[in-house]
């Protein structure tokens, strides 16, 4: 499903982030990434949602090369990419509903598909009495859930989490991890950066773990 | 299923228009603020223009009247006045002739001036015979009148021929500079109308960053994002073209009665022409076609800019 062959990532001052990268995440998989602040772990995650792009090697992913993806059609791959983030990304003069409605308003669904999906992803994530609050009147877990169901609504192939659970205490970062595995077990491959490994220790998957841009 | 998307297509521009008529609503100062500086910037070469349109038409019902005195020599006698009124009619750019013997002309004078015991003194009539001519219509081109002018200047008996309304031409060539002018003007007022609605859409784009940032990260491709900015564009220039076109209204409004009254001093049936059909479809037309692209060069210049990090 993602495949890095021999990725580098220098930044225009010289720091190289990555260097020769190779590894495979197969369908339906679930992984943690893991390393040092600095290590790489952001990086390599844009790199899979075309937020940077590799100055060396290829990322593949659902068999398709990204470095060959031309800049017009990168929207187009982001909506099969389900994005979640530390500090949730939230629009915060719109209700909860609105934000998680975004992706599907942006691939232009119908009105009656867009309710039904929306509340559907807020079900799962058990917010569904949320949908008219504003994001600002949520807790920090709540709002972590709200950033998981817009990135799930579009039912992508594939979730990419960038420390998820950087801002919660261990019993919500606990809640959150299982909203992933329950994704996980209905398909979606899964791909979640974090330095919290007394969390992840009790957990069986697989662990990429950077240092220095390499596989450690 | 592909009646569907366009359906929802269009669904979909109608909620931005009308979510970027609501964003405008929602700042209602500063909204108003931008409408009036571009209603104010549209109006004032509307007005100018209608203000032109109305002395050409004023010194168009008046360039019919226009005609030539010609002034005989002091001994022509009164027969050979009269032959060559006669003969001068027969000419195709010569509509009307009326001829004026010295002795009438005195008479006329002694009614108008009332100067009789002053005129009893003098030895002669000082006053020259006179042929009035009125041009053919069409004949009215300044070019062609001049010629006229020029072939009755040079008959023998003609002392001088003087085309009574010269002025009109100078009206005219004013008018000419006023339309220069207000080209000018209106150009670089519309510029302005440009520049003040592509700083208000780029104000925007950077109070939004953060929303155009998450836009892009689930998906929301240029089109998209540009769409709302668009249709505030589009909101400015439509509302700032009717905000001209009353503030238009009102000026007319305002300058018509005196107007009114001046020609009924002049005894002139001259009516202040309004456009105001025409200027209700150009002023919010134009409005709109500037508003947008102010917006679409702006977004163009900025969008490229805000990617996610």
């Amino acid at each position: 499903m993602i495949r890095f062959s021999d990725v580098y990532k220098r930044y225009s001052n010289q720091h190289e982030a990555l260097s020769g990268l190779s590894f495979e995440l197969s369908k339906g998989e679930m992984a943690f990434l893991t390393g040092h602040s600095g290590a790489g772990k952001s990086t390599l995650l844009k790199l899979i949602a075309l937020i940077e792009r590799s100055s060396h090697g290829q990322v593949w992913v659902n068999n398709q090369n990204l470095t060959r993806l031309p800049k017009w059609k990168v929207p187009y791959y982001r909506r099969k990419i389900g994005l979640v983030f530390q500090d949730h990304n939230l629009l915060h003069d719109r209700t909860v509903f609105d934000n998680v409605a975004l992706p599907l308003i942006i691939a232009g669904e119908n009105h009656r598909e867009i309710g039904r999906r929306v509340r559907a992803a807020l079900d799962k994530v058990g917010l569904l009495g949320k949908e008219r609050s504003l994001p600002i009147a949520l807790s920090g877990g709540e709002q972590q859930r709200v950033g998981i169901a817009r990135a799930v609504v579009n039912r992508p192939p594939v979730l990419l989490a960038d420390e998820p659970t950087g801002n919660l205490d261990p019993a919500l970062s606990r809640e959150i991890m299982d909203l992933f595995e329950q994704f996980n077990q209905v398909g979606v491959t899964v791909f979640i950066a974090t330095h919290d490994l007394e969390l992840i220790n009790r957990m069986p998957y697989r662990r990429i773990t950077l240092e220095q841009g390499r596989l450690a | 299923m592909i009646k569907l998307n366009i359906h929802n297509y269009f669904l979909r521009h109608m909620q931005v228009m009308l979510y970027s008529l609501g964003q405008l609503w929602r700042t209602p100062a500063a909204s108003a603020m931008t409408v009036m500086v571009i209603g104010i910037a549209l109006a004032l070469p509307a007005g100018l223009y209608v203000l032109l349109k109305n002395v050409e038409q004023v010194s168009s019902q008046w360039e019919d009247a226009s005609q030539i005195s010609l002034f005989l020599q002091h001994n022509t006698p009164d027969n050979r006045g009269k032959q060559l009124a006669e003969q001068l009619l027969s000419w195709p750019d010569i509509n009307a002739v009326h001829y004026q013997s010295s002795q009438d002309s005195l008479a006329e004078f002694r009614q108008l001036s009332g100067l009789d015991s002053l005129l009893d003194t003098l030895p002669s009539n000082p006053l020259p015979p006179v042929i009035v001519i009125q041009p053919e219509q069409g004949q009215n081109e300044t070019e062609a009148l001049q010629a006229l002018l020029e072939r009755l200047q040079n008959m023998q008996e003609v002392e001088l021929a003087q085309l009574d309304m010269q002025w009109l031409q100078r009206l005219r060539s004013i008018n000419q500079t006023g339309e220069r002018g207000i080209s000018i003007l209106a150009v670089l007022l519309s510029l302005s109308v440009l520049l003040v609605i592509g700083n208000t859409i780029r104000l925007a784009i950077l109070s939004r960053q953060t929303e155009i940032r998450v836009i892009k990260l689930v998906g929301g491709t240029n089109a998209f994002v540009r769409r709302p900015f668009l249709y505030t564009g589009f909101w400015y220039g439509l509302l700032g073209g009717i905000i001209a076109w009353l503030t238009l209204l009102m000026t007319l409004l305002f300058i018509n009665g005196p107007v009114n009254r001046l020609a009924t001093l002049y005894d002139s049936q001259f009516m202040l022409n309004w456009l105001s059909g025409q200027m209700f479809i150009a002023l919010p037309l134009f409005g709109t076609i500037l508003g947008v692209l102010g917006a679409w060069l702006a977004v163009g210049r900025h969008l490229n800019t805000i990617e996610p990090t």
